[in-house]
This record gives structure tokens, C-alpha cells and sequence, in this order.
């Protein structure tokens, strides 16, 4: 009996770890884990959403007024570069599934270009919110908060416009580290996958960094119209 | 193997299905709506968009039982968190003056 199992072991992928049976229970608890991972990361952007709705229904006027003075269009243009880094991350791992192992890294390549680009992209913004005195409370000692440049609604005080600047630094602040980390998870899969590590029958590790850069996607999905978008139509269309 | 690959029509769809979606939430969002619907409306499409890539980009559509439960349970206590703040915050006036 013991004997049979290991013979199977042994004939089985040269990637599958002693504690497993097979490689699909290996790939079974490893997405899994990934997704534990992933509860806590809802939860830990979840507790900066919590703090976005509370003091958006509190100073509505306010929020809108911050929120206005981004760049819809910077960060429209960011939103489809993350929805195509997503797509081009879908692709990695679909290309690994049935073993294109070129397209699978010309993939990954695309997916950390994009994301590459939309940290650029965040760079001239909180450049942009730099020239502008929006630095929430004295960061920069030279450039210390002042809500001159934004437009208040009737009703919004400035200092709950730094308030929302509080918030959209913390909120797109953890949301670019998480990117970077993906940068960097993503460069060390492109780099195994260019050795031919992962084919059908072993990819996990793409999977499962796919599940990661997936989940900051949506958390990006969020962020944009609650950040950029709402209160738009006060100054438009009102 | 017993994973499910997931055809590459379906990613093409869900990747044209994300960007409709971008689009549609910038349009509702310089529109004027009667009031609480452009929140009602941004959100939607998010939640909508959100579901999709969960669904088909990480594969939890073909995803076992136990990758439901997983991440229904972040749902769950996501809304534990929302309606238990909100219980205090969004009640605190209706006691008197504040």
C-alpha cells in the first residue's frame, strides 16, 4: 500500500510537494489559501471603505468638492489600463493551462507593462495634487494643505476637503503599494515561466498571483466612481 | 486534471462586458439623477463589474464549495463591519440633539 503510493508519487509532476496527494488536491490548497489570504485583504481595504462612506455621508458637500478636482479622465484611463492588465493577466493563465508557454510570457510581460503604466499614470496625479497644496496636513513642510485651488460647493468647508485627502491618499496610497507588490510577484513568475516551469499540468503559482492581481483590480473598480465620479454631476449637471 | 479551462471567448467577453461598464459608470456619473441614484447607480455597476471579474477571471464560477464559502464569508463579515458602524453613527441623532 505504501509502496503503491509512492510509485504513484514518483510518477506523478516533479512540482508536487510530499504532503499532497496529487497535483489537483496541491492546486486545490493553494487556491484556497490564496482566497484566506484574500478575505483578510477585503477585510483590510474594507475598513477604508467603511471610513470613505462614514465621513462622505457626513460632509457630502465637502467630498464632492475634493473628489471634482480629480482627474476623471486620468483616472478613467487608469481604470481600462487595469481592466486590460487583468485581461492580459487572465490570458497568462489560460496560456499556461494549455501550455503556450511563449503567449504566457509575452502575457505576464503585458500585465506588469500595464501595470507599470497606471503607477505612472498615479505618479503625475499625486503630482498634480502636490502643485496644488492638497497634500493632506504638513507632509511638505514647503507645501502644506490648502484648499484654494479646489472649488467648494455651498455647504463644504476646507477642512473636510482635506479629509477627503485623507482618505484618497490612504485609500489609492495602499492601493499603488499593493500594485507594486504584484509588480514584483509577477516579475518573479515571468521569470520562471520564461524557464518553462509552468505548463497544464503545474501553474498554480500563476493562478494564484492571478488571484492577487485580480482582487486589486476590483478593489480599483471600487475606488474609481467612489473617489473620481461621485458628486459630479453637482458641478455638471445640477 | 479536473480544472475547468475557461474558453477564451468567455475572457474576451468579460474583458469588452468591464470596459461597457467603465464607460456606463462615467456617463451615470454627469448625470444628474433624483436624489441618492447616482450612489445607487456607481455602485451597481461596480458590484456588477466586481462580480464579474470574481466569477470568471478567478475562476470562481468553476471554483470548488469551498472557495464559496471562503469568500462568502468575507462578504458576510464585511457586512457585519458596515452594519454594526453604521447602527451607531447613522442613529446617534435620534435621541435629542447632537
Amino acid at each position: 500500500m505504501a509502496d503503491s503510493a509512492s510509485i504513484e508519487h514518483e510518477a506523478s509532476h516533479a512540482a508536487l510537494q510530499h504532503h499532497f496527494e496529487n497535483m489537483e488536491q496541491q492546486r486545490e490548497a493553494g487556491t484556497l489559501g490564496m482566497w484566506v489570504f484574500l478575505v483578510t485583504e477585503i477585510m483590510f481595504f474594507g475598513g477604508m471603505f467603511l471610513a470613505y462612506t462614514l465621513y462622505r455621508s457626513k460632509y457630502p458637500e465637502a467630498f464632492a468638492s475634493a473628489s471634482n478636482h480629480l482627474s476623471w479622465q486620468l483616472g478613467a484611463i487608469n481604470t481600462g489600463v487595469l481592466i486590460f492588465s487583468s485581461f492580459t493577466m487572465a490570458m497568462a493563465v489560460y496560456s499556461a493551462q494549455i501550455g503556450k508557454r511563449r503567449n504566457q510570457v509575452v502575457c505576464l510581460g503585458l500585465t506588469i507593462l500595464l501595470g507599470l503604466t497606471f503607477l505612472g499614470i498615479k505618479a503625475i496625479e499625486y503630482h498634480e495634487k502636490y502643485v496644488d497644496h492638497l497634500i493632506p496636513g504638513k507632509l511638505f513642510p514647503r507645501n502644506p494643505f490648502n484648499a484654494s485651488t479646489v472649488h467648494l460647493l455651498p455647504g463644504a468647508s476646507a477642512n473636510n476637503v482635506e479629509m477627503f485627502y485623507w482618505i484618497y491618499f490612504a485609500m489609492t496610497g495602499m492601493h499603488a503599494v499593493h500594485m507594486i507588490i504584484g509588480v514584483g510577484l509577477l516579475s518573479v513568475i515571468m521569470y520562471f515561466a520564461a524557464r518553462g516551469r509552468y505548463g497544464p499540468e503545474y501553474h498554480a503559482p500563476v493562478e494564484i498571483s492571478g488571484l492577487y492581481w485580480h482582487f486589486v483590480d476590483i478593489v480599483w473598480i471600487f475606488l474609481f466612481p467612489l473617489l473620481y465620479l461621485l458628486g459630479r454631476h453637482l458641478e455638471h449637471g445640477g | 486534471m479536473s480544472e475547468h479551462i475557461v474558453p477564451l471567448r468567455i475572457y474576451v467577453a468579460i474583458f469588452l462586458a468591464l470596459l461597457v461598464g467603465t464607460a456606463l459608470t462615467v456617463w451615470a456619473g454627469f448625470r444628474d439623477f433624483p436624489g441618492q441614484l447616482n450612489v445607487i447607480i456607481a455602485l451597481t455597476i461596480a458590484v456588477i463589474k466586481a462580480t464579474l471579474v470574481v466569477l470568471y477571471f478567478m475562476h470562481v464560477r468553476y471554483s470548488s464549495r469551498l472557495v464559496w464559502v471562503i469568500f462568502t464569508s468575507a462578504l458576510f463579515w464585511l457586512a457585519i463591519l458596515f452594519a454594526l458602524t453604521f447602527s451607531d453613527y447613522w442613529t446617534r441623532c435620534w435621541l435629542g440633539p447632537c
